[in-house]
Parts: C-alpha cells; structure tokens; sequence
C-alpha cells in the first residue's frame, strides 16, 4: 500500500501523456509531452511549431498554462498524503476507500483531458484561413485522439499515456491488490483464530 | 584484289579490337556493367561522403555526395552570391573586404579539411583566394564562411590552404614572387630583389580564429604547392618551387630552363620556437581580417597593420632545398610521412625523396651548395626512389592508405596507380580530359577513406550535351578498392573543379545545425518577437525592425517614408523549425534578395526614387500561403508627407 501511495508522485517526475504529429514534411515529427503541470516540447520548438501548423485552420495556440496544472499537483498532493494516512492507520477496506476515490479523481482528469482536446480541436477561429467542412457539411474539428491514433488532414496524429500515466495507473491497481491481500490476510486470520 | 584484302584486315581488326574490349574492360575505360548499382543512391538515403569541390574561377566552394555526384549546396566564399545575399546584405559585405577594398570575386583553388592528430575532424575547410591573396574558413557546423583573412606580401596565393596535423597551422605560400614591401621598381631587377612569403596562419583551436603567425621571406622564386609533413615528418611542411631561375618575362621558357628546382623543407616547429622567443621582425603592412559571428549574424572587417617576417638564413635548422626535376607542381606527403612525392611536371618521371634520407643529410651536413644562405640538399642523398615513365605532365598525387599512391596525368589525360617503395605502376585509367587535381576522401591525412578517387578534367568536349562554346568541367569518380581501378562516373561541376577535399558523411553530418537558435540571436537589430517590432526615423536614414513567420511580415503595411531615404531592412525569421527559411525583396532595391534562415537577422538597403506605394514579397516558397506573404511600403515626396507609421492586420 504504502508503494500504491507512493507511485503517483512520479507524475511530478514523467510526462502524463503525449500527442504526436506525423506528416511528410516532419520526417522528425511533431511532440507534445503533457505533464501533470506543464506542457513541454519533444524535440525543441514543436509546441511552437504545431501552434504554427494549427493556425492555419485556426485553432488557437496551445496555452503556456491552463487552471489544471495547478490543480491536479495539489490533487495529486492530497490523494498521495490521504494514501500514506490509509497506510499507517486504515486496514484493507480503507485501501479498497482510496482506490475508489483515485479511480474517480482519474476519471474526472481524463474526462477533463477530453474536453480540453475537444475545445482545442473544435473552438476555431472564424477568421481561420482554411475551413474545412465535413461530408454532412459541418464544420471539421481537428480535435486529436483522446487515446489512439487518427488521421487529422496531413498529419497522422497518436496520443498515448506516459510513464506518469503508468504509475498512477500502477498505483491505482497496487491498491485493489493490498486490498485483495489484506482482505485475505485477515480472514484466514479469522480462519484460524 | 587489293581491295579484298584490306576489306579483310579491317573485318579482322574491327574483330580483334572487340575481342581486346571485352578481355580489358579495365584498361579501356570501358565501365564495369553494375556501375550504376554502385552510385546510385535510392531516394531518400544518404551518400557516404561529402566532397567539397572549389569553384575555381566561380570563387566559391560547391558540396557533392559521394557516390551519387549530386550537387548539394554552393557555399559562397570569395565571390558575391546573389542567391544567398552573400557579399549584398549589410552582414555580409565586410567578409569581402580587402585592403584593396571591396572585391566581389577570387579565385578559389584549394580546399583541405582542418584535423586532429593527423585524421579529419570535419570542423572546418579552409580555402584559398588565388588572385587577391587572402584564406577563407568555412565552418562545417553551418556550411558557410565564417571567416576571411587577407595575405601581406603575398600574390598569386597558390600554395595554400593546407593544413597542419592538429590544425596549428593553416599555410599559404605565394606563387608569384613580388617587391617586399612593394614598391615601384623596375620589373627587370627582379632577381634578388623580389621575395617569396610563404605564411603560416595559426588557428586558435576552439572557435578556428585565424592570426598570422609568421611570414617565411624566401627566394624569389615561384611557390607552387605545398604539404605538411605526418606523423614522423610532423613539425615540418614542404613546398614545390619552380622559376629558380627567377625569370619575370617569358615564363615558358625561361623558367623552364634549370635541369631541376626545389622542393623546399621548411621546419616549423624551429621557426615557431624562433619566434616564441622573440625572433623576427614586425613589418608594417595593411591587411583585412574579416570574421562573421554566429551570434550577432554578422561580420566585421579589421584592418591589421603589422605582420612578423622571418628571415629563413638567420634561423639555423630551419629550411632547406631538395633538387627535384622540372618545374615540380604537386608537393605531397604519404600518409606515413615519410615519403614526398615532386610532380616535375615538364619531366616524363615522377621523384619521391624520403624524410629519413632528408633527415641524414641534414645532419650529415651533406650539402650541394646554397641559394640566399639556403642549404641545398644533394638529390641522390634525398631521394628514395622515381616512378619511371608513368606518364606524360605529372600534376598531383594522393594516397589510398594500402601503400598505393594514384598520380595525375595533364598531358596523357589519365591516372596512374603506382606502389609506394617499389616505385612500379600498377595502373592507369583514361580521364576525360586533361586531368588536374584528383582526391580520394582523406587522401591529405593518415588515414585516408581509400575507396573512391576522384578526378577533376579541365576539357569536356564531347562529354555532355553541348552548351555553345562554353562547356562544362567535370569530375570523375573510380572505385579503388580492388586491384585495378574502375570509372564510375562523370558529373558536371560548378566552375573550374580545381581541386577538392572530401570526409565520411558520418563526420560531418551529425554536428550539422538545423536553426539558429532565436533566443541567442544578438544582432544589433535583430527582434526576438513581435513586440519589438518598430520603424525608427534617423534624418534620412529609417530603419525598419521586421519579423518574418509563416506568412507573414510584421509590419506589411509602412507609411511615411520619403523620397530619398536610405530604409534599412532588418529582418528576423522568427521561425525556429528546419528548414523553414523565408526570403525578401523590394521592387527597386539595387541589392540582391534576402535569404534568412530561422533565428537569422539580415539586413538590406533601399533608396526610393519616386514616389508610390512600392510592394515587397516574400522570395523563398516557404509555405501554402507563401503568395500570400508581401505587404507595401508608401513613399511621399520628401517635403510631404505623413507621418512615420506601420501596422500588420489593421
């Protein structure tokens, strides 16, 4: 348990997540790490690049810093520090508490990652150079994978979860594991007792 | 009856003539049948190794691939470039600076790449400036000159620019001999009168900062070409002289006329020594020193006023004289460094004097006589052996590192590969036509690349598609890895391929730069965004702080600009991908475009003449909306008109 509470905090160490762009053009394609409090190029000058790309059909430039890179580190802060509490006091069902309360603070992040891409792939300036429209005559978003990959135009884009993504998610299964072990623990204590 | 029979003897002939092709495929120049598996280079992938070929009389420095022939990039050095802006732009100018003034052209001969402990380190070429002496450095990093340093004392700068082991040292001897200082003197009191500098440049091993060291006041005879010394000859350098007989008319004959020049041995590393501890003498000269810097994107042009000369008889030790046949051209070094081949060009043999032997007689003190207080070697003392018969117009040799050397044939149109120590030819090869220099990759160090020769023909003839009077020049290229060596290859060449220096790709092209970085761009009106984008107002002269990005320029608009200013285009691609420059040019200006590469800041000037609204556009095809990319500048007559004022999207 205390290695399930431990393990998010390398969020603070390893990208959550990364969108990358293939075209003809890039035969080094386009990166983008999101980290839990930042976004970061991955190879230099590719967010600049991309927003340079995405003008064009205007979509607007990627932020330096949106209101959840300061939220999730005190999120992350607190589920870490309710997680050391569970392991010094609680008992398994505590554990089994606090990977239910981690599945949902995940969600709630990768639901609020969703809607960030959609915004970003759909919110577009009227002005934007080139518009594009769907078969049913909509407009076209550019909005990247949320896990995956897709075609969007020339590009070829992939999103796929980082390490920090994969400590959590480790994390997160340590502690149904600690749970399913604690449980046991104690009724084959019950068993015997 | 007769006529049967020659009939005959034709049909037999023409028999045995393809009969002797198909045996001799090799010794016909006949090419091999998988020659065009073996240079072809798929879409896509890379070749194995860069040449860099002189322009000759175009002045600059072209980039081929090896084993394609494919032309890649011509860097500018001596010659303006209108294409790059090189020698148009107000950064670039003072790289063309002399104390001639502004020069717009040279003659571009040698190349040789910079090296450590002998093998090449791809850092830098160094080149020479023939006809207004001057070395130029080109850094690898970007593929452009960097630097330019004129020659005092110095004419027809020929036996230049190679370089030492570790690079100490980049040498640029004077073919033709001159009044030292000049003055206005009879041409007829040459002999004795006028001096030879041979230069030794010394290069600051970090950034590659080129200083005179020394000059080397020789005899007044004619320094043809030269080589530094390798491994146990290291600390030495060799030069090739013809005109001993110190002629100043009729040079065809008249220096032709001794049985044998020299080459002379010059020990640097006593001379260095020399000088460290104060010798020589500082001479008043006037000399430029141009030097681009990467961080403010432009160069600046220093005037030096002094140089130190060195008189070779007051240096014990230091030069000597080895006898060597027939106005010798080609002066080079095995990569051991023991043997020095003399091309006597107007001998039908080649000489090759061997540094032991030259070593023994020094201190044997086995001299034949002197020349200006110059020791003369005795040529059988210094001589290791002679190539008989290998050719006729012997120029140049180089290496393939197996023991093998490959020489130059100017009369006979061909190459000879011949065995260091037996002196036997192995064997030749048709060049199409008059062979001048060739280069194996490498070939000028210890460690040459011994897979592909490269021959460089002043005549093509029939080669090619005609071009009306004016034809190409070419190079050729031969497989050398097995016994006998096998044509390839012709390809065209930009210029007079003079001479060439080539290296493994993998050297090279790792540390090759793909932007300048903006946040280091120190341009003294250059911009970092558009923030700082302004026109500024200074009597007459406006200076307009511009930015480029796809597609657009900030401002687009300019109003207020009179009839008679001098407007100063500064402008900064603030683009940071590769391969995304963006280029400028406004209708009218009596310069060149602009061709700014991402993170780069340059400069143009424009005088409008009349007034009206004068378009510019952008020059380079950078992006979907590249035609797109122009804006307007208003001009009002100069006694009216509004006030200074510029915008983009207003």
């Amino acid at each position: 348990m205390l290695l399930a509470a431990l393990l998010p905090l390398l969020l603070f160490v390893f990208p959550l997540w990364k969108i990358t762009l293939e075209a003809p053009q890039y035969p080094t394609p386009l990166g983008m790490y999101i980290h839990i409090n930042d976004f970061t190029d991955a190879n230099p000058h590719d967010i600049k690049n991309i927003n340079l790309m995405n003008h064009y059909v205007g979509m607007k430039y990627i932020p330096d810093a949106i209101p959840e890179f300061k939220i999730f580190p005190i999120g992350i802060a607190i589920t870490t520090f309710i997680g050391l509490l569970v392991f010094w006091k609680g008992n398994h069902r505590w554990y089994l508490y606090w990977f239910l309360l981690m599945v949902a603070v995940s969600t709630a992040g990768l639901i609020d990652f969703y809607i960030w891409e959609y915004q970003y792939g759909h919110d577009l300036d009227p002005k934007a150079i080139m518009k594009f429209t769907n078969p049913d005559g909509s407009v076209m978003g550019f909005q990247p994978p949320f896990f995956g990959s897709k075609d969007i135009l020339n590009f070829r884009a992939h999103s796929y979860p980082q390490l920090g993504a994969y400590s959590l998610g480790l994390g997160i299964a340590l502690a149904l594991v600690a749970y399913w072990l604690g449980k046991k623990e104690t009724t084959s204590k019950k068993l015997f007792s | 009856m007769k006529s049967k029979f020659f009939y005959l003897l034709t049909t037999l002939g023409i028999f045995l003539t393809l009969y002797s092709c198909g045996n001799s495929q090799q010794n016909n120049g006949a090419l091999s049948s998988n020659a065009a598996d073996r240079v072809y280079v798929a879409p896509g992938e890379h070749d194995d190794y860069y040449a860099f070929i002189s322009g000759g009389f175009s002045g600059q420095l072209s980039v081929y691939g090896l084993p394609s022939g494919r032309l890649f990039k011509v860097i500018p050095v001596f010659s303006q470039d209108a294409e790059k802006a090189y020698g148009y732009n107000e950064e670039t100018k003072p790289m063309l600076n002399t104390s001639h003034g502004f020069i717009p052209w040279d003659d571009s001969h040698h190349p040789d790449i910079s090296q450590t402990n002998g093998e090449l380190d791809g850092r830098w070429v160094f080149i020479n400036g023939n006809n207004t002496p001057r070395i130029a450095k080109i850094d690898l990093s970007v593929f452009e000159t960097t630097e330019i340093i004129e020659i005092p004392n110095s004419a027809g700068n020929h036996s230049s620019a190679f370089v030492t082991e570790n690079t100490e040292y980049v040498v640029a001897g004077t073919r033709f001999s001159v009044p030292v200082p000049q003055r206005d003197m009879p041409i007829s009191e040459y002999k004795g009168n006028f001096k030879g500098a041979l230069t030794f440049i010394s290069v600051e091993p970090e950034h590659g900062h080129m200083d005179i060291a020394f000059q080397l006041m020789m005899p007044g005879f004619d320094y043809d070409l030269s080589h530094p010394g390798r491994g146990k000859s290291h600390g030495w350098f060799f030069f090739s002289t013809y005109n001993s007989e110190e002629a100043s008319t009729l040079m065809e004959v008249n220096a032709s006329q001794n049985d044998k020049d020299f080459i002379a041995a010059v020990n640097w590393k006593a001379i260095e020594e020399y000088v460290k501890n104060g010798g020589g003498t500082m001479m008043p000269a006037n000399y430029a020193h141009n030097v681009y810097d990467e961080g403010t994107h432009m160069a600046t042009s220093t005037m030096k006023k002094e140089v130190r000369v060195v008189n070779p008889s007051e240096v014990p030790g230091a030069v000597f004289l080895l006898p060597t046949p027939k106005s010798p051209h080609g002066c080079d070094v095995d990569p051991s460094g023991e043997y020095i081949v003399g091309a006597g060009k107007l001998s039908a043999d080649l000489t090759v004097h061997s540094f032991t032997k030259m070593l023994d007689a020094i201190e044997n003190e086995k001299y034949e006589g002197e020349a200006y207080g110059i020791p003369i070697l005795s040529f059988e003392d210094v001589r290791a052996g002679t190539v008989s018969q290998p050719g006729l117009g012997p120029l140049h040799t180089e290496f393939d590192g197996q023991g093998n050397a490959y020489t130059t044939f100017f009369i006979s149109s061909e190459v000879v590969k011949w065995k260091l120590g037996t002196w036997e030819v192995l064997d030749r090869q048709p060049c199409y036509y008059s062979v001048g220099h060739l280069m194996i990759p490498g070939g000028n160090s210890r460690k040459p690349f011994g897979q592909y020769v490269v021959a460089m023909n002043k005549i093509t003839k029939d080669r090619y598609l005609p071009t009306g009077p004016e034809v190409t020049q070419s190079a050729q290229l031969y497989d050398i890895s097995g016994d006998k060596m096998e044509l390839l290859l012709d390809f065209p060449t930009v210029g007079e391929p003079h001479y060439a220096a080539g290296i493994a790709a993998d050297i090279v092209k790792q540390r090759s730069k793909k932007i300048f970085e903006l946040q280091n761009n120190n341009h003294p009106y250059g911009i970092k965004s558009d923030a700082d984008v302004r026109v500024e107002r200074d009597g007459k002269d406006v200076h307009v702080y511009m930015s480029m990005i796809r597609s657009h320029f900030n401002p687009d608009n300019i109003e207020g600009i009179r009839v008679g200013d001098r407007v100063y285009f500064h402008v900064t691609n603030l683009e940071q991908d590769y391969d995304v420059p963006h280029g400028i040019s406004m209708i009218g200006a009596n310069t060149s475009e602009l061709l700014i590469m991402p993170g780069q800041t340059e400069t143009f000037v424009w005088e409008p003449k009349q007034p009206g609204v004068w378009p510019f556009y952008c020059t380079d095809f950078c992006s979907a909306l590249h035609q797109e990319m122009q804006g307007y500048v208003r001009v009002s007559p100069a006694d009216n008109s509004p006030d200074l004022r510029w915008s983009l999207g207003e």
